[in-house]
Protein backbone atom coordinates (compact mmCIF):
# COMPACT_ATOMS: atom_id res chain seq x y z
CA UNK A 1 0.00 0.00 0.00
CA UNK A 2 2.82 2.70 0.75
CA UNK A 3 4.95 1.64 -1.63
CA UNK A 4 1.84 1.82 -4.41
CA UNK A 5 1.68 5.45 -2.79
CA UNK A 6 5.03 6.14 -3.25
CA UNK A 7 5.23 5.27 -6.75
CA UNK A 8 1.98 7.85 -7.55
CA UNK A 9 4.26 10.51 -5.51
CA UNK A 10 7.28 9.43 -7.15
CA UNK A 11 5.60 10.06 -10.69
CA UNK A 12 3.52 12.95 -10.05
CA UNK A 13 6.86 14.85 -8.55
CA UNK A 14 8.37 14.42 -12.19
CA UNK A 15 5.60 15.23 -14.04
CA UNK A 16 4.89 18.10 -12.36
CA UNK A 17 8.31 18.91 -12.61
CA UNK A 18 8.93 18.39 -16.21
CA UNK A 19 5.62 20.18 -16.46
CA UNK A 20 6.34 23.47 -15.71
CA UNK A 21 10.20 23.30 -17.69
CA UNK A 22 8.90 21.42 -20.85
CA UNK A 23 5.20 20.91 -21.19
CA UNK A 24 3.98 24.67 -19.92
CA UNK A 25 6.94 26.70 -21.94
CA UNK A 26 6.14 24.92 -25.05
CA UNK A 27 2.29 25.21 -24.99
CA UNK A 28 2.72 28.76 -24.11
CA UNK A 29 4.66 29.30 -27.59
CA UNK A 30 2.27 28.15 -29.74
CA UNK A 31 -0.71 30.06 -27.89
CA UNK A 32 1.48 33.16 -27.56
CA UNK A 33 1.97 32.46 -31.05
CA UNK A 34 -1.90 32.50 -32.02
CA UNK A 35 -3.27 35.16 -29.61
CA UNK A 36 -4.13 37.57 -32.09
CA UNK A 37 -5.59 34.96 -34.45
CA UNK A 38 -4.81 32.83 -37.31
CA UNK A 39 -4.48 35.48 -39.74
CA UNK A 40 -2.03 37.61 -37.86
CA UNK A 41 0.00 34.48 -37.10
CA UNK A 42 0.49 33.98 -41.05
CA UNK A 43 0.94 37.54 -41.26
CA UNK A 44 3.82 37.23 -38.91
CA UNK A 45 5.72 34.11 -40.32
CA UNK A 46 4.85 35.15 -43.70
CA UNK A 47 6.31 38.90 -43.54
CA UNK A 48 9.34 39.57 -45.99
CA UNK A 49 11.75 40.08 -42.90
CA UNK A 50 10.60 36.71 -41.51
CA UNK A 51 10.86 35.27 -45.15
CA UNK A 52 14.25 36.32 -45.47
CA UNK A 53 15.14 35.13 -41.97
CA UNK A 54 13.81 31.18 -42.74
CA UNK A 55 15.71 31.44 -46.29
CA UNK A 56 19.12 32.86 -44.11
CA UNK A 57 18.45 30.15 -41.43
CA UNK A 58 17.82 26.99 -44.17
CA UNK A 59 20.85 28.56 -46.44
CA UNK A 60 23.15 28.26 -43.44
CA UNK A 61 22.08 24.85 -42.63
CA UNK A 62 22.23 23.76 -45.87
CA UNK A 63 25.75 24.54 -45.64
CA UNK A 64 26.98 23.73 -42.19
CA UNK A 65 25.59 20.50 -42.07
CA UNK A 66 26.87 18.47 -45.18
CA UNK A 67 30.35 20.67 -44.13
CA UNK A 68 30.04 18.44 -40.51
CA UNK A 69 28.71 15.49 -42.12
CA UNK A 70 31.89 15.09 -44.41
CA UNK A 71 34.44 15.92 -41.59
CA UNK A 72 32.44 13.29 -39.16
CA UNK A 73 33.10 11.00 -41.83
CA UNK A 74 36.82 11.77 -42.44
CA UNK A 75 37.37 11.93 -39.04
CA UNK A 76 35.33 8.53 -37.94
CA UNK A 77 37.21 6.44 -40.87
CA UNK A 78 40.40 7.67 -39.55
CA UNK A 79 40.05 7.19 -35.32
CA UNK A 80 37.87 4.13 -35.97
CA UNK A 81 39.61 2.34 -38.51
CA UNK A 82 43.30 2.87 -37.92
CA UNK A 83 45.70 2.90 -35.05
CA UNK A 84 47.57 6.45 -34.63
CA UNK A 85 49.29 8.26 -31.30
CA UNK A 86 47.54 11.36 -30.12
CA UNK A 87 44.39 9.98 -31.29
CA UNK A 88 42.69 10.63 -27.95
CA UNK A 89 43.56 14.04 -27.18
CA UNK A 90 42.05 14.50 -31.12
CA UNK A 91 38.81 13.00 -30.23
CA UNK A 92 38.88 15.26 -27.10
CA UNK A 93 39.68 18.12 -29.26
CA UNK A 94 36.46 17.23 -31.99
CA UNK A 95 34.03 17.34 -28.78
CA UNK A 96 35.63 20.85 -27.63
CA UNK A 97 33.39 22.94 -29.46
CA UNK A 98 30.46 21.63 -27.41
CA UNK A 99 32.15 23.26 -23.94
CA UNK A 100 32.79 26.83 -25.32
CA UNK A 101 29.77 29.32 -24.72
CA UNK A 102 28.19 29.97 -27.78
CA UNK A 103 29.25 33.90 -27.09
CA UNK A 104 32.83 33.12 -27.16
CA UNK A 105 32.27 31.10 -30.19
CA UNK A 106 31.16 34.02 -31.99
CA UNK A 107 33.51 36.19 -30.16
CA UNK A 108 36.72 34.61 -31.99
CA UNK A 109 35.88 34.64 -35.56
CA UNK A 110 35.53 38.55 -34.45
CA UNK A 111 39.20 38.33 -33.43
CA UNK A 112 39.98 36.79 -37.24
CA UNK A 113 37.76 38.26 -39.34
CA UNK A 114 36.37 41.53 -37.87
CA UNK A 115 37.90 44.75 -38.66
CA UNK A 116 40.57 44.67 -35.94
CA UNK A 117 41.43 41.02 -36.21
CA UNK A 118 43.97 39.04 -38.11
CA UNK A 119 42.39 39.44 -41.55
CA UNK A 120 40.05 42.09 -40.99
CA UNK A 121 42.62 44.62 -42.94
CA UNK A 122 43.32 42.56 -45.81
CA UNK A 123 39.07 41.11 -46.25
CA UNK A 124 38.65 45.19 -46.62
CA UNK A 125 41.21 45.63 -49.04
CA UNK A 126 39.89 42.58 -50.90
CA UNK A 127 36.00 44.44 -50.66
CA UNK A 128 35.30 40.80 -48.71
CA UNK A 129 33.30 41.05 -45.56
CA UNK A 130 32.64 38.13 -43.24
CA UNK A 131 31.78 39.20 -39.60
CA UNK A 132 28.73 40.75 -40.17
CA UNK A 133 28.06 38.96 -43.19
CA UNK A 134 26.89 35.67 -44.01
CA UNK A 135 29.99 33.80 -43.88
CA UNK A 136 30.41 34.63 -40.66
CA UNK A 137 27.16 33.34 -39.95
CA UNK A 138 27.84 30.25 -41.30
CA UNK A 139 31.52 29.72 -39.93
CA UNK A 140 29.84 30.24 -36.48
CA UNK A 141 27.07 27.96 -36.53
CA UNK A 142 30.02 25.25 -37.98
CA UNK A 143 31.65 25.80 -35.17
CA UNK A 144 28.92 25.26 -32.73
CA UNK A 145 27.11 21.89 -34.38
CA UNK A 146 31.12 20.83 -35.33
CA UNK A 147 31.30 18.15 -33.23
CA UNK A 148 27.44 16.20 -33.54
CA UNK A 149 27.80 13.55 -36.69
CA UNK A 150 31.26 12.82 -35.61
CA UNK A 151 30.81 12.14 -32.21
CA UNK A 152 27.48 9.50 -33.21
CA UNK A 153 30.09 7.92 -35.96
CA UNK A 154 33.26 7.57 -34.23
CA UNK A 155 31.58 5.27 -31.14
CA UNK A 156 29.55 3.36 -33.77
CA UNK A 157 32.28 2.65 -36.40
CA UNK A 158 34.87 1.69 -33.59
CA UNK A 159 32.12 -0.78 -32.51
CA UNK A 160 31.29 -2.04 -35.95
CA UNK A 161 35.59 -2.91 -36.34
CA UNK A 162 37.58 -3.08 -39.59
CA UNK A 163 36.64 -7.37 -40.50
CA UNK A 164 33.77 -6.20 -43.19
CA UNK A 165 36.37 -3.53 -44.83
CA UNK A 166 39.14 -6.07 -44.90
CA UNK A 167 37.04 -8.49 -46.57
CA UNK A 168 35.82 -6.54 -49.35
CA UNK A 169 39.39 -4.65 -49.56
CA UNK A 170 40.77 -8.71 -49.90
CA UNK A 171 38.07 -9.62 -52.57
CA UNK A 172 39.30 -6.17 -54.59
CA UNK A 173 37.31 -3.70 -53.66
CA UNK A 174 38.59 -0.79 -53.60
CA UNK A 175 38.50 2.51 -51.31
CA UNK A 176 35.27 4.65 -52.15
CA UNK A 177 33.44 1.18 -53.06
CA UNK A 178 34.61 -0.60 -49.85
CA UNK A 179 33.04 2.56 -48.30
CA UNK A 180 29.83 3.32 -50.06
CA UNK A 181 28.80 -0.41 -50.22
CA UNK A 182 29.85 -1.56 -46.28
CA UNK A 183 31.07 1.17 -44.20
CA UNK A 184 28.22 3.95 -44.98
CA UNK A 185 24.95 1.20 -45.43
CA UNK A 186 26.15 0.15 -42.14
CA UNK A 187 26.28 3.19 -40.08
CA UNK A 188 23.72 5.12 -41.96
CA UNK A 189 20.90 5.44 -38.77
CA UNK A 190 23.78 6.71 -36.97
CA UNK A 191 24.30 9.06 -39.73
CA UNK A 192 20.86 10.05 -39.83
CA UNK A 193 20.81 10.74 -36.11
CA UNK A 194 23.92 13.30 -36.08
CA UNK A 195 22.55 15.37 -38.93
CA UNK A 196 19.31 15.74 -37.31
CA UNK A 197 20.78 17.01 -34.07
CA UNK A 198 23.24 19.17 -36.24
CA UNK A 199 20.61 20.49 -38.11
CA UNK A 200 18.60 21.35 -35.18
CA UNK A 201 21.09 23.13 -33.45
CA UNK A 202 22.03 24.80 -36.98
CA UNK A 203 18.61 26.47 -37.24
CA UNK A 204 18.25 27.07 -33.88
CA UNK A 205 21.89 28.45 -33.12
CA UNK A 206 21.45 32.17 -31.52
CA UNK A 207 24.49 33.01 -28.97
CA UNK A 208 26.87 32.65 -31.72
CA UNK A 209 25.42 34.04 -34.52
CA UNK A 210 23.71 37.04 -32.57
CA UNK A 211 27.38 38.05 -31.95
CA UNK A 212 28.51 38.14 -35.69
CA UNK A 213 25.36 38.85 -37.03
CA UNK A 214 24.67 42.56 -36.81
CA UNK A 215 21.18 41.93 -36.87
CA UNK A 216 20.92 43.57 -40.29
CA UNK A 217 17.64 42.99 -41.41
CA UNK A 218 17.03 41.33 -44.27
CA UNK A 219 20.37 40.86 -44.43
CA UNK A 220 22.08 38.83 -41.76
CA UNK A 221 18.92 38.48 -39.83
CA UNK A 222 18.44 34.10 -39.60
CA UNK A 223 15.05 33.50 -37.54
CA UNK A 224 16.07 32.91 -34.27
CA UNK A 225 17.55 36.41 -34.23
CA UNK A 226 14.55 37.79 -36.01
CA UNK A 227 12.11 36.47 -32.72
CA UNK A 228 14.69 38.55 -30.57
CA UNK A 229 14.42 41.78 -32.69
CA UNK A 230 10.14 41.44 -32.61
CA UNK A 231 10.45 40.29 -28.94
CA UNK A 232 12.39 43.77 -27.74
CA UNK A 233 10.24 45.62 -29.93
CA UNK A 234 7.29 43.94 -27.91
CA UNK A 235 5.98 42.83 -31.29
CA UNK A 236 5.06 39.74 -28.75
CA UNK A 237 2.29 37.56 -30.78
CA UNK A 238 4.88 38.19 -34.04
CA UNK A 239 7.82 37.12 -31.68
CA UNK A 240 6.21 34.00 -30.47
CA UNK A 241 4.57 33.03 -34.26
CA UNK A 242 7.80 32.88 -35.63
CA UNK A 243 9.19 31.04 -32.34
CA UNK A 244 6.04 28.90 -32.58
CA UNK A 245 7.63 27.75 -36.32
CA UNK A 246 11.17 27.16 -34.49
CA UNK A 247 9.40 24.88 -31.95
CA UNK A 248 7.52 22.54 -34.51
CA UNK A 249 11.15 22.25 -35.73
CA UNK A 250 12.27 21.32 -32.38
CA UNK A 251 9.07 19.25 -32.05
CA UNK A 252 9.79 17.52 -35.61
CA UNK A 253 13.58 16.84 -34.57
CA UNK A 254 12.33 14.63 -31.20
CA UNK A 255 10.08 12.77 -33.27
CA UNK A 256 13.06 12.14 -36.47
CA UNK A 257 15.60 11.02 -33.74
CA UNK A 258 12.69 9.24 -31.58
CA UNK A 259 12.09 6.82 -34.71
CA UNK A 260 15.72 7.26 -35.43
CA UNK A 261 16.85 5.40 -32.00
CA UNK A 262 14.57 2.45 -32.67
CA UNK A 263 15.77 1.65 -35.99
CA UNK A 264 19.42 1.88 -34.42
CA UNK A 265 18.16 -0.20 -31.98
CA UNK A 266 16.58 -2.61 -34.50
CA UNK A 267 20.11 -2.70 -36.77
CA UNK A 268 22.04 -3.08 -33.75
CA UNK A 269 23.56 0.11 -34.27
CA UNK A 270 23.29 1.29 -30.59
CA UNK B 1 48.38 4.02 -52.95
CA UNK B 2 46.95 1.34 -50.54
CA UNK B 3 50.27 0.90 -49.93
CA UNK B 4 51.26 4.05 -49.03
CA UNK B 5 48.65 4.38 -46.33
CA UNK B 6 49.30 1.14 -45.08
CA UNK B 7 52.68 2.27 -44.11
CA UNK B 8 51.73 5.84 -43.58
CA UNK B 9 49.40 3.48 -40.86
CA UNK B 10 51.82 1.52 -39.53
CA UNK B 11 54.61 4.58 -39.04
CA UNK B 12 51.80 6.05 -37.01
CA UNK B 13 51.42 2.58 -35.13
CA UNK B 14 53.11 3.21 -32.42
CA UNK B 15 51.50 -0.25 -30.49
CA UNK B 16 52.97 -2.49 -33.73
CA UNK B 17 56.87 -1.13 -33.12
CA UNK B 18 56.26 -2.45 -29.26
CA UNK B 19 54.25 -5.57 -30.62
CA UNK B 20 56.21 -8.79 -30.22
CA UNK B 21 57.13 -10.11 -33.46
CA UNK B 22 55.65 -13.33 -33.19
CA UNK B 23 52.00 -11.90 -32.29
CA UNK B 24 51.94 -9.40 -35.10
CA UNK B 25 53.59 -11.14 -38.01
CA UNK B 26 50.63 -13.78 -38.77
CA UNK B 27 47.68 -11.33 -38.22
CA UNK B 28 49.60 -8.81 -40.80
CA UNK B 29 46.28 -7.78 -43.12
CA UNK B 30 46.33 -5.64 -46.15
CA UNK B 31 45.20 -2.41 -44.51
CA UNK B 32 42.29 -0.13 -45.49
CA UNK B 33 42.81 2.59 -47.96
CA UNK B 34 42.35 5.97 -47.11
CA UNK B 35 44.14 6.84 -43.99
CA UNK B 36 46.00 9.63 -45.19
CA UNK B 37 43.04 11.61 -46.79
CA UNK B 38 40.71 10.86 -43.63
CA UNK B 39 43.31 12.04 -41.19
CA UNK B 40 44.11 15.21 -43.38
CA UNK B 41 40.37 16.46 -44.05
CA UNK B 42 40.08 15.77 -40.31
CA UNK B 43 42.98 17.73 -39.03
CA UNK B 44 42.74 20.68 -41.63
CA UNK B 45 39.18 21.41 -41.03
CA UNK B 46 39.64 21.04 -37.13
CA UNK B 47 42.06 23.53 -37.55
CA UNK B 48 40.30 25.67 -39.19
CA UNK B 49 37.14 25.62 -37.56
CA UNK B 50 38.34 25.42 -34.56
CA UNK B 51 41.76 25.61 -33.32
CA UNK B 52 42.97 28.59 -35.16
CA UNK B 53 40.33 30.57 -34.39
CA UNK B 54 39.96 29.95 -30.54
CA UNK B 55 44.43 30.50 -30.57
CA UNK B 56 43.52 34.05 -31.89
CA UNK B 57 41.36 34.88 -28.17
CA UNK B 58 43.81 33.30 -26.59
CA UNK B 59 46.93 35.13 -28.64
CA UNK B 60 44.73 38.41 -28.14
CA UNK B 61 44.93 38.19 -24.41
CA UNK B 62 48.54 37.55 -23.94
CA UNK B 63 48.87 41.08 -25.92
CA UNK B 64 47.13 42.71 -23.40
CA UNK B 65 49.87 42.34 -20.74
CA UNK B 66 49.59 41.24 -16.83
CA UNK B 67 47.92 44.57 -15.49
CA UNK B 68 45.70 45.50 -18.65
CA UNK B 69 44.15 41.75 -18.17
CA UNK B 70 43.80 41.72 -14.63
CA UNK B 71 41.95 45.02 -15.06
CA UNK B 72 39.44 43.56 -17.15
CA UNK B 73 38.47 40.68 -15.60
CA UNK B 74 38.56 41.27 -11.81
CA UNK B 75 36.62 44.40 -12.67
CA UNK B 76 33.63 44.71 -9.64
CA UNK B 77 30.63 44.64 -12.71
CA UNK B 78 32.66 41.55 -14.07
CA UNK B 79 33.49 40.02 -10.53
CA UNK B 80 29.70 39.98 -9.81
CA UNK B 81 29.06 38.38 -13.08
CA UNK B 82 31.19 35.27 -11.70
CA UNK B 83 29.37 35.36 -9.11
CA UNK B 84 26.12 35.17 -10.92
CA UNK B 85 26.64 32.93 -13.39
CA UNK B 86 28.61 30.52 -11.49
CA UNK B 87 25.73 30.21 -8.72
CA UNK B 88 23.26 30.21 -10.09
CA UNK B 89 24.53 27.45 -12.88
CA UNK B 90 25.95 25.28 -9.70
CA UNK B 91 22.38 25.84 -8.17
CA UNK B 92 20.63 24.92 -11.61
CA UNK B 93 22.71 21.35 -11.76
CA UNK B 94 22.27 20.69 -8.12
CA UNK B 95 18.27 21.09 -8.63
CA UNK B 96 18.61 18.92 -12.10
CA UNK B 97 21.14 16.51 -9.93
CA UNK B 98 17.80 15.92 -7.90
CA UNK B 99 15.42 15.93 -10.30
CA UNK B 100 16.65 14.56 -13.01
CA UNK B 101 17.40 10.87 -11.16
CA UNK B 102 14.04 11.24 -10.22
CA UNK B 103 12.66 11.66 -13.86
CA UNK B 104 15.42 8.51 -15.05
CA UNK B 105 14.09 6.46 -12.62
CA UNK B 106 10.64 6.98 -12.30
CA UNK B 107 11.08 6.42 -16.44
CA UNK B 108 12.94 3.33 -16.44
CA UNK B 109 10.84 1.81 -13.12
CA UNK B 110 7.37 2.99 -13.38
CA UNK B 111 4.80 2.01 -16.54
CA UNK B 112 2.17 4.65 -16.53
CA UNK B 113 0.51 6.31 -20.35
CA UNK B 114 2.54 8.65 -22.05
CA UNK B 115 5.61 7.36 -20.65
CA UNK B 116 7.46 6.83 -24.58
CA UNK B 117 6.36 10.67 -25.29
CA UNK B 118 7.95 11.74 -22.14
CA UNK B 119 11.06 10.44 -22.67
CA UNK B 120 11.04 11.76 -25.82
CA UNK B 121 10.31 14.92 -24.73
CA UNK B 122 13.29 15.26 -22.01
CA UNK B 123 15.16 16.26 -24.95
CA UNK B 124 13.49 19.04 -25.61
CA UNK B 125 15.76 21.31 -24.30
CA UNK B 126 18.32 20.30 -26.52
CA UNK B 127 16.00 20.52 -29.48
CA UNK B 128 14.40 24.28 -28.89
CA UNK B 129 16.32 27.27 -30.10
CA UNK B 130 17.44 28.89 -26.73
CA UNK B 131 16.20 32.03 -28.08
CA UNK B 132 12.72 30.28 -28.30
CA UNK B 133 13.07 28.76 -24.67
CA UNK B 134 14.41 32.13 -23.60
CA UNK B 135 11.10 34.46 -24.62
CA UNK B 136 8.70 31.25 -23.52
CA UNK B 137 10.66 31.57 -19.99
CA UNK B 138 10.31 35.25 -19.54
CA UNK B 139 6.70 35.14 -20.84
CA UNK B 140 5.58 32.86 -18.32
CA UNK B 141 7.77 34.33 -15.18
CA UNK B 142 6.60 37.56 -16.50
CA UNK B 143 4.86 39.58 -13.37
CA UNK B 144 1.40 38.98 -15.63
CA UNK B 145 2.59 35.85 -16.51
CA UNK B 146 0.74 31.86 -16.34
CA UNK B 147 3.37 31.44 -13.47
CA UNK B 148 4.19 34.90 -12.33
CA UNK B 149 0.65 35.79 -11.61
CA UNK B 150 0.40 33.06 -9.07
CA UNK B 151 3.83 33.79 -7.65
CA UNK B 152 3.63 37.47 -7.44
CA UNK B 153 1.73 37.26 -4.52
CA UNK B 154 3.82 35.55 -2.48
CA UNK B 155 6.04 37.87 -3.19
CA UNK B 156 8.23 35.42 -5.09
CA UNK B 157 9.93 37.51 -8.36
CA UNK B 158 11.38 35.07 -10.97
CA UNK B 159 11.81 37.21 -14.06
CA UNK B 160 14.32 40.07 -14.01
CA UNK B 161 16.15 38.83 -11.48
CA UNK B 162 19.05 36.33 -10.40
CA UNK B 163 15.93 33.99 -9.92
CA UNK B 164 14.92 34.01 -13.71
CA UNK B 165 19.04 33.25 -14.86
CA UNK B 166 18.07 29.90 -12.34
CA UNK B 167 14.96 28.91 -14.07
CA UNK B 168 16.01 29.42 -17.92
CA UNK B 169 19.70 27.56 -16.25
CA UNK B 170 17.48 24.79 -15.32
CA UNK B 171 15.77 24.17 -18.39
CA UNK B 172 19.23 24.30 -20.30
CA UNK B 173 20.86 21.23 -18.01
CA UNK B 174 17.69 19.01 -17.76
CA UNK B 175 18.49 16.37 -20.63
CA UNK B 176 22.05 15.36 -18.79
CA UNK B 177 21.60 14.18 -15.40
CA UNK B 178 18.43 11.72 -16.70
CA UNK B 179 20.32 11.07 -20.20
CA UNK B 180 23.22 9.83 -18.43
CA UNK B 181 21.53 7.91 -15.09
CA UNK B 182 18.89 6.50 -17.24
CA UNK B 183 21.09 3.94 -18.96
CA UNK B 184 22.54 2.87 -15.74
CA UNK B 185 19.77 2.05 -13.74
CA UNK B 186 18.51 0.26 -16.62
CA UNK B 187 21.13 -2.15 -16.53
CA UNK B 188 20.85 -2.17 -12.47
CA UNK B 189 19.58 -6.22 -11.45
CA UNK B 190 16.90 -6.01 -9.77
CA UNK B 191 17.12 -8.68 -7.57
CA UNK B 192 20.04 -6.64 -6.10
CA UNK B 193 16.92 -4.28 -4.62
CA UNK B 194 15.16 -7.56 -3.52
CA UNK B 195 17.75 -9.22 -2.06
CA UNK B 196 18.67 -6.19 -0.24
CA UNK B 197 14.71 -5.81 0.76
CA UNK B 198 14.78 -9.56 1.45
CA UNK B 199 17.34 -9.21 4.31
CA UNK B 200 15.39 -6.25 6.28
CA UNK B 201 16.71 -3.21 4.45
CA UNK B 202 13.56 -0.28 3.71
CA UNK B 203 13.13 1.51 0.62
CA UNK B 204 15.08 4.28 2.13
CA UNK B 205 17.92 2.08 2.97
CA UNK B 206 18.01 -0.06 -0.34
CA UNK B 207 18.13 3.66 -2.20
CA UNK B 208 21.17 4.89 -0.13
CA UNK B 209 23.23 1.59 0.20
CA UNK B 210 22.29 -0.14 -2.83
CA UNK B 211 20.99 2.18 -6.04
CA UNK B 212 23.01 5.46 -5.05
CA UNK B 213 26.28 4.09 -4.91
CA UNK B 214 25.83 2.57 -8.61
CA UNK B 215 24.30 5.74 -10.06
CA UNK B 216 26.79 7.86 -8.61
CA UNK B 217 29.39 8.42 -11.19
CA UNK B 218 26.64 8.98 -13.85
CA UNK B 219 24.74 11.27 -11.43
CA UNK B 220 28.14 13.32 -11.64
CA UNK B 221 29.22 12.81 -14.87
CA UNK B 222 25.71 14.48 -15.60
CA UNK B 223 25.84 17.40 -13.36
CA UNK B 224 29.60 18.32 -14.17
CA UNK B 225 27.60 18.41 -17.71
CA UNK B 226 24.28 20.30 -16.94
CA UNK B 227 26.64 22.69 -15.00
CA UNK B 228 29.52 23.57 -18.00
CA UNK B 229 26.52 24.09 -20.33
CA UNK B 230 24.41 26.82 -17.65
CA UNK B 231 28.00 28.65 -17.48
CA UNK B 232 28.62 29.79 -21.42
CA UNK B 233 24.32 29.73 -21.87
CA UNK B 234 23.41 32.98 -23.56
CA UNK B 235 20.07 32.76 -25.36
CA UNK B 236 17.43 31.32 -23.31
CA UNK B 237 19.20 33.46 -20.37
CA UNK B 238 19.13 36.96 -21.56
CA UNK B 239 15.49 37.88 -21.79
CA UNK B 240 14.33 36.21 -18.69
CA UNK B 241 17.28 37.12 -16.42
CA UNK B 242 16.90 41.67 -16.49
CA UNK B 243 20.45 42.28 -17.44
CA UNK B 244 21.10 44.55 -14.80
CA UNK B 245 24.82 45.34 -14.44
CA UNK B 246 25.77 43.87 -10.62
CA UNK B 247 22.91 42.31 -10.28
CA UNK B 248 21.08 39.85 -13.31
CA UNK B 249 23.70 40.13 -15.60
CA UNK B 250 25.75 36.94 -16.34
CA UNK B 251 29.40 36.92 -18.20
CA UNK B 252 28.41 35.75 -21.80
CA UNK B 253 26.43 39.23 -21.30
CA UNK B 254 29.34 40.86 -20.34
CA UNK B 255 30.84 40.15 -23.42
CA UNK B 256 28.81 40.58 -25.82
CA UNK B 257 28.41 44.25 -24.05
CA UNK B 258 32.26 44.68 -24.42
CA UNK B 259 32.06 43.72 -28.01
CA UNK B 260 29.08 46.14 -28.65
CA UNK B 261 31.93 48.97 -27.22
CA UNK B 262 34.71 47.84 -29.02
CA UNK B 263 36.33 46.85 -26.15
CA UNK B 264 37.84 43.56 -28.23
CA UNK B 265 40.65 43.39 -25.46
CA UNK B 266 38.34 43.18 -22.72
CA UNK B 267 35.89 41.00 -24.11
CA UNK B 268 38.80 38.95 -24.97
CA UNK B 269 40.20 38.64 -21.46
CA UNK B 270 36.67 38.04 -20.03
CA UNK B 271 36.39 35.19 -22.53
CA UNK B 272 39.68 33.66 -21.81
CA UNK B 273 38.76 33.58 -17.97
CA UNK B 274 35.90 31.37 -19.56
CA UNK B 275 37.77 29.08 -21.73
CA UNK B 276 39.60 27.98 -18.67
CA UNK B 277 37.12 27.11 -16.81
CA UNK B 278 35.51 25.22 -19.56
CA UNK B 279 38.49 23.71 -20.62
CA UNK B 280 39.05 22.66 -16.58
CA UNK B 281 35.68 20.81 -16.83
CA UNK B 282 35.84 19.15 -20.25
CA UNK B 283 38.79 17.42 -18.49
CA UNK B 284 36.79 16.65 -15.52
CA UNK B 285 33.88 15.52 -17.53
CA UNK B 286 36.22 13.00 -19.62
CA UNK B 287 37.77 11.46 -16.56
CA UNK B 288 34.23 11.35 -15.16
CA UNK B 289 33.17 9.20 -17.95
CA UNK B 290 35.87 6.92 -17.51
CA UNK B 291 35.28 6.36 -14.04
CA UNK B 292 31.56 5.74 -15.11
CA UNK B 293 32.64 2.78 -17.79
CA UNK B 294 34.81 1.66 -15.35
CA UNK B 295 32.44 1.72 -12.64
CA UNK B 296 29.79 0.13 -15.20
CA UNK B 297 32.15 -2.68 -16.67
CA UNK B 298 32.66 -3.84 -12.59
CA UNK B 299 28.75 -4.22 -12.19
CA UNK B 300 28.41 -6.61 -15.64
Amino acid sequence: MSSRFARFALIGLALAFLAVFLFVPLAFVLVEGLKKGVVAYLAAVSSPDAMDAILLTLLTAAIAVPANVVFGIAAAWAIAKFRFPGKSVLVTLIDLPFSVSPVIAGLIYVLVFGMQGWLGPWLADHDLKVIFAVPGIVLATMFVTFPFVARELIPLMQAQGIEQEEAATVLGAGGWQTFFRITLPNVKWGLLYGVILCNARAMGEFGAVSVVSGHIRGATNTLPLHVEILYNEYQFAAAFACASLLALLALVTLGLKFAVERRMVQHGEH
Amino acid sequence: MADRDFLVARAFDADAAARPASRAAPRRRPALPGFGLSLGITLVYLSLVVLIPLSAAFIKTTSLGWPAFWAAVSAPRVVASYRLTFGASLAAALVNAVFGLLVAWVLVRYRFPGRRLVDAMVDLPFALPTAVAGIALAGLFAPNGWFGTRLDPLGIKVAFTPLGVFVALTFIGLPFVVRTVQPVLEELPRELEDAAATLGAGPLAVFRRVIFPVVLPALITGFTLAFARAIGEYGSVIFIAGNMPMVSEITPLIIITKLEQYDYAGATAVATVMLVVSFVLLLAINALQAWTRKRQGAQA
